[in-house]
């Protein structure tokens, strides 16, 4: 199908964006990559009045490392972002190429994977997983929004209409640090049915910390809060990594679709987890040595 | 809604034409430009028949609309060939029997020629992924990846 008629501008500024935002309020969309915007105007799933395209806005695709983090302007292309990593986060460049194709990350922006929240998506998952953060601005100001306050259902977030994605700030894990990431997908490049990231910490042999990321199981991405508990302050056997995975597992409120029941996503959350962190503890304890 | 004046590149050429913000960069390539040999399938960016080169780099046709694209350079099928004489990798493709009913061989030129600059030697697993993105409704894509991987060390057999 083809896109019902729309209005377009395209602000230079962060400021004239905004104004476009306020004016039009509930009747405009704000355009970025287009890689999930573009088939909902095709298949007239959105109906904006106004597409506030937001490309050429100055200031808003750089790549710069302050105070332990990773700050990505919204407009950074997933593609470009794989390359800018350059090792400093194993964890990020491996979420970014399982993005679509390359023909999407081309032109996908973090920002905007971020603002559009698909459950199944990696790098709002990714981002919980880091404990990161999401920096918004509207005509009131700036907002600093912790990834677990900004995903709030499917598809939906913290933001108000009026406001912007600006940056999304990623804390590098510390050295030693070790990573995992799996996902169950058709064929390569589809979303994820289910996936889990994990990084973990060690010292003298015991797990000072753990975080686990589960995504496309449930509404939002989801820290596997009771994986992290288990982990924690002990020695990361084969078996306690499989308690923590299914104590988890246990706690998730996973979704049924087309192409997976509950049941199914819970299953598998579990031997992904369980994937991810033996991954992220053979990394973390081979760093060590 | 209201038109607008742009002007890009594509396959060498200027073009100055007033587009309707809701154009595709695929429609208006094929109904303004008259250049039909990038095909759309989906149009929400699965298949990658519409694969074109924007600035060098591959990108989905159906997902971009032409009144985005004041100042941009475009590359098509159309722009591959030098005269009669067809590029390497198109040679490939008719050398291997790398299609059959041409539907997604636009994309995958494209999408092929951009993987090829990036990664001269590739090996037969990261030759599928890079294709994992078009779908080919006749091939069984087999022929497709001879046709890549001898597109790579030259066009030999
Ligand atoms: C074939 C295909 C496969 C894909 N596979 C995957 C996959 O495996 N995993 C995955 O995660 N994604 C996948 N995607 C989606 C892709 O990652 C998109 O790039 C991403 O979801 C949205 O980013 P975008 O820049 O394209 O945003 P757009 O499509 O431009 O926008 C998406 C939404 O976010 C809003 N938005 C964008 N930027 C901002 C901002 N700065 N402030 C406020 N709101 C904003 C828009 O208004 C819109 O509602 C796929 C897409 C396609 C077409
Ligand atoms: S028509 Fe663009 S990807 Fe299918
Ligand atoms: S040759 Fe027919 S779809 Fe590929």
């Amino acid at each position: 199908m083809k896109p019902a008629p729309f209005e377009y501008v395209d602000p230079r500024t962060v400021d004239e964006a905004l104004d476009h935002l306020h004016r039009h309020g509930e009747e405009a969309k704000v355009l970025a990559g287009g890689q999930s915007l573009a088939p909902m105007l095709n298949f007239r799933l959105a109906r904006p009045a106004v597409l506030v395209d937001i490309n050429r806005v100055a200031g808003l695709d750089g790549v710069t490392e302050t105070n332990g983090a990773l700050r990505v302007g919204t407009l950074v292309r997933q593609r470009h972002l794989e390359r800018a990593i350059d090792g400093r986060f194993p964890l990020l460049a491996a979420g970014l190429k399982l993005i679509g194709h390359t023909a999407i990350r081309v032109r996908g922006t973090v920002g905007g994977s971020i603002a559009h929240a698909d459950p199944a998506a990696e790098l709002p998952a990714l981002l919980a997983c880091c404990d990161g953060v999401i920096l918004t601005r509207g005509r009131r100001g700036e907002r600093s929004i912790a990834a677990a306050e900004f995903f709030v259902g499917p598809l939906m977030t913290a933001l108000a209409p009026d406001e912007l994605v600006v940056e999304t700030r990623w804390p590098l894990p510390a050295p030693g640090t070790g990573w995992g990431l799996h996902e169950v997908a058709r064929r390569h490049g589809d979303f994820a049915l289910v996936g889990a990231a994990a990084l973990v910490a060690l010292s003298d042999g015991q797990v000072r910390s753990a975080r686990v990321a589960v995504f496309g199981c449930g509404a939002t991405p989801t820290r596997a809060a009771a994986a992290e508990a288990t982990l924690e302050g002990r020695v990361p056997t084969v078996a306690l990594i499989d308690d923590a995975a299914r104590a988890a597992a246990s706690k998730l409120d996973p979704h049924a679709d087309l192409h997976a029941s509950a049941e199914y996503r819970r299953r598998v959350a579990r031997t992904l987890m369980t994937r991810a962190l033996s991954d992220a503890i053979s990394r973390a304890s081979g760093s060590a040595r | 809604m209201t038109p607008r004046l742009i002007r890009l590149t594509v396959n060498g050429r200027a073009y100055t034409r007033s587009v309707e913000p809701r154009t595709t960069l695929v429609d208006f390539l094929r109904d303004d430009l008259d250049l039909t040999g990038t095909h759309v399938g989906c149009e929400h960016g699965v298949c990658g028949a519409c694969t074109v080169l924007l600035d060098g780099q591959p990108v989905r046709s159906c997902l971009l609309f032409a009144i985005q694209l004041d100042g941009a350079v475009v590359t098509t099928v159309e722009g591959l060939a030098d005269g009669e004489r067809l590029h390497p990798i198109q040679e490939a493709f008719r050398e291997h029997h790398g299609l059959q009913c041409g539907f997604c061989t636009p994309g995958l030129l494209l999408t092929a020629k951009a993987f090829l600059e990036e990664h001269p030697a590739p090996s037969d697993g990261e030759i599928r992924e890079a294709i994992a993105g078009n779908l080919c409704r006749c091939t069984g894509y087999h022929f497709i990846v001879d046709a890549i991987r001898a597109a790579a060390g030259g066009v030999r057999r």
